[in-house]
């Protein structure tokens, strides 16, 4: 039952396999574990992170193919369930035909780039989808009218998902209201999500992919059409990307250029793959978790650790707290470097 | 026995298509230029607009060449390029900052003088930057395209960081020196000086380098490890020091396209390398990775559409260079000046 659950992709590894169950639980009981605002925002950031996480590395670590439009794909979902909700009014349906439309959209769009950059080579997809996500990004703050420009746009969920909606009364000390509902929303919706990556990674169709990545000379040999592989890959990849941001969306109740398009995030996701453990699916979670918890702690950490040294020349600009991307950007190539299977594949060789 | 066939060779004359085939990516340029005259209702605008084009495609050819011929030469995917141009523009701002008295007097020679104090500046700083990027960053992941990409993008992070750190977060505003303000008046229509002298700047880096790759030794032993290293190496040259080479010279020419690039904008921000890198990714590709000819004659279309797109639809400047990008890779795959890899 778990085999089959985890598609036969058990963690081989008892600390990680330890670590993956207690974010697991954490997830799960968040709201009850952790009561309090920013605590569930930022488990339900984990989760989602997790999923985006996971669809990037099933390009990057199982393709082989470098990326800079995953964020694109993330927005488009987040997009459609925006426009969606506000111009069909609060309902699930709205939510069910945004995130599906926009995972069409996605794919779509990856199709078209994939089909013209990676027939050639794979290392002009890295270099074109650079190219379109800034031009998307920019076309979406400038087409206020539809998108909201760079206020982005605020609208409403189903009452059944807002603080407003209260059903029975507290459980553990905790309101049952619908945040809570929200929550679970999220949290069973990137479950079921990282559970079908983890199948389409463990399919036929991920050994091809693995093959493609170590050999794409031999595999084409062997008699895969590598072009189609590939392309597969990256619309699949980003529809569960556009389905990240479709929770995202749904969670935040917002969308807006810095939140769902920023390059920033970009960068964000390619550190949590590069740290978790590329071509591993759990790594995916070990890096958002890692990643999102630092991010919201670090940066005071580093606020300390620069006043500690004040008055020593330059050693307060390198700590402050803004510039946290300095260390995480020499961290990324140390592991890029040292450390290329990440916290995962660490942790399994030294079984 | 049978008489042997006749043997009748025809010279078949060679096709219009085929004989202009090589020449279609040279003529793409006035060919663009004639469009943007018919679709340009007023000739003034039309001229204004054309040299500025050309002034933004030799600023941005002169960042891109080094990324294409380190491309070329060594297969290696420079995703922090970007930082060069950074580093360059405000290595080069800084200097000119500093030689305020000479930037602002009327002379045009003390003005040249300082500009060239910047740009030597400018380059030397990310010269040795690209020595110290190419030993640190990228020599211990040659061969390997993925992680190229992830530590060059690294790279870029942390130089943007630093940046940041030893200049401060706000943007910096400069003014160009005296004797590059304002316009001449050419028929009617107003032609920036500064934008004048890119062009010019831009030929001659243009025509240096099609010099030393052309007619001189270590240009024929570059152009033959584009072609294969491998038998360059066989033949007992060291192409790992010509490649540290043609790195050092690239990122210096990164650091100078900065420098006219900040003085372009006249505005520099950290960042303003990252947002360089789209057009001069756009601008490798439809060149063809490795070429350098390719790269000129892509950097003019790309200056060319923007300004052109610019004034007549100010929304889809950027999207009409992804436009052009897709047309010509429709037409042909590899870019228009493919370098044959013998592999």
């Amino acid at each position: 039952m778990i085999k089959s659950l985890f598609s036969d992709d058990l963690p081989r590894s008892v600390v990680l396999s330890v670590i993956l169950g207690v974010i697991l639980i954490c997830l799960a009981l968040a709201p009850f574990l952790f009561p309090g605002v920013r605590t569930v925002d930022t488990a339900a950031r984990i989760c989602i992170f997790i999923v985006l996480v996971a669809s990037y590395d099933l390009l990057l670590g199982y393709g082989g193919i470098v990326s800079f439009a995953h964020t694109m794909f993330f927005g488009v979902g987040a997009y459609g369930v925006a426009l969606a909700l506000t111009h069909m009014g609060r309902g699930f349906d709205a939510i069910v035909v945004g995130a599906l439309s926009g995972a069409v959209v996605a794919a779509v769009l990856a199709l078209v780039i994939g089909l013209f950059s990676l027939r050639v080579r794979a290392i002009f997809f890295a270099m074109i989808t650079l190219a379109v996500a800034s031009a998307v990004a920019v076309l979406v703050s400038q087409m206020s009218g539809l998108t909201g420009g760079e206020d982005g746009l605020t609208f409403k969920t189903p009452r059944a998902l807002t603080p407003a909606f209260k059903f029975g009364g507290e459980l553990f000390g905790v309101k049952l209201n619908g945040k809570l509902l929200a929550y679970y929303f999220v949290f069973f919706g990137a479950l079921v999500l990282f559970l079908l990556m983890l199948r389409v990674v463990n399919s036929p169709f991920g050994r091809v992919l693995q093959a493609i990545r170590e050999n794409d000379f031999r595999a084409e040999a062997i008699g895969y059409r590598v072009v189609y592989y590939r392309v597969a890959a990256t619309c699949l990849s980003a529809a569960a990307a556009a389905l990240a941001g479709s929770l995202y969306a749904v969670w935040l109740r917002y969308v807006g250029p810095d939140t769902t398009l920023s390059m920033e995030i970009m960068i964000d996701i390619l550190l949590m793959v590069v740290i978790g453990g590329m071509g591993t699916m759990y790594g995916a979670v070990i890096g958002a978790t890692l990643f999102v918890v630092a991010q919201n702690y670090l940066q005071n950490l580093m606020g300390a650790a620069a006043g500690l040294v004040e008055g020593v020349p330059l050693l307060p600009d390198l700590l402050n707290a803004d510039r946290w991307l300095l260390w995480l950007g020499v961290l990324f190539i140390l592991s890029v470097y040292f450390f290329p299977t990440g916290v995962v594949g660490r942790l399994r060789a030294g079984r | 026995m049978t008489a042997a066939p006749e043997h009748a060779p025809k010279m078949a004359q060679a096709g219009f298509a085929e004989r202009i085939g090589p020449w279609m990516p040279v003529l793409l340029v006035p060919v663009l230029c004639v469009l943007g005259f018919l679709a340009i209702p007023n000739t003034s605008s039309w001229l204004t607009l054309t040299v500025s084009g050309l002034a933004m495609g030799m600023m941005i050819f002169i960042m891109a060449s080094g990324l294409t011929l380190v491309f070329g030469l060594m297969d290696v995917i420079n995703f922090g390029h970007g930082a060069f141009v950074s580093v360059g523009a405000f290595v080069g701002i800084s200097v000119l900052l500093v030689l305020g008295h000479m930037t602002e007097a009327p002379s045009l020679m003390l003005n040249l003088a300082a500009l060239l104090v910047a740009v030597v500046g400018a380059m030397i700083a990310t010269g040795a930057m690209g020595y110290a990027f190419e030993k640190v960053i990228v020599m211990p992941v040659y061969g390997h395209h993925l992680k190229q990409i992830l530590v060059t993008m690294g790279g870029l992070i942390v130089v943007e960081q630093l940046i940041i750190v030893l200049w401060g977060p706000e943007e910096i505003y400069i003014n160009r020196p005296e004797a590059l303000k304002g316009a001449i008046t050419f028929a009617g229509a107003a032609l920036e000086k500064y934008r004048l002298v890119a062009v010019a700047v831009g030929l001659i880096v243009f025509g240096a380098m099609r010099y030393v790759l052309r007619r001189t030794k270590i240009g024929l032993i570059v152009r033959a490890g584009v072609q294969n290293g491998e038998m360059v190496e066989a033949l007992g040259y060291r192409l790992r020091l010509v490649f540290v080479g043609v790195f050092i010279a690239g990122s210096a020419l990164a650091g100078l396209g900065g420098v006219m690039w900040g003085l372009y904008q006249e505005v520099i921000t950290a960042h303003m390398g990252n947002q360089a890198m789209i057009l001069i990714f756009i601008v490798v590709i439809i060149g063809g990775l490795g070429s350098v000819e390719g790269c000129f004659i892509g950097a003019l279309l790309v200056g060319l559409m923007q300004n052109y797109v610019a004034f007549l639809e100010p929304k889809a400047a950027l999207i009409s260079n992804i436009g052009l990008m897709v047309a010509i890779l429709m037409w042909r795959p590899m870019g228009m000046i493919p370098v044959v890899k013998a592999k």
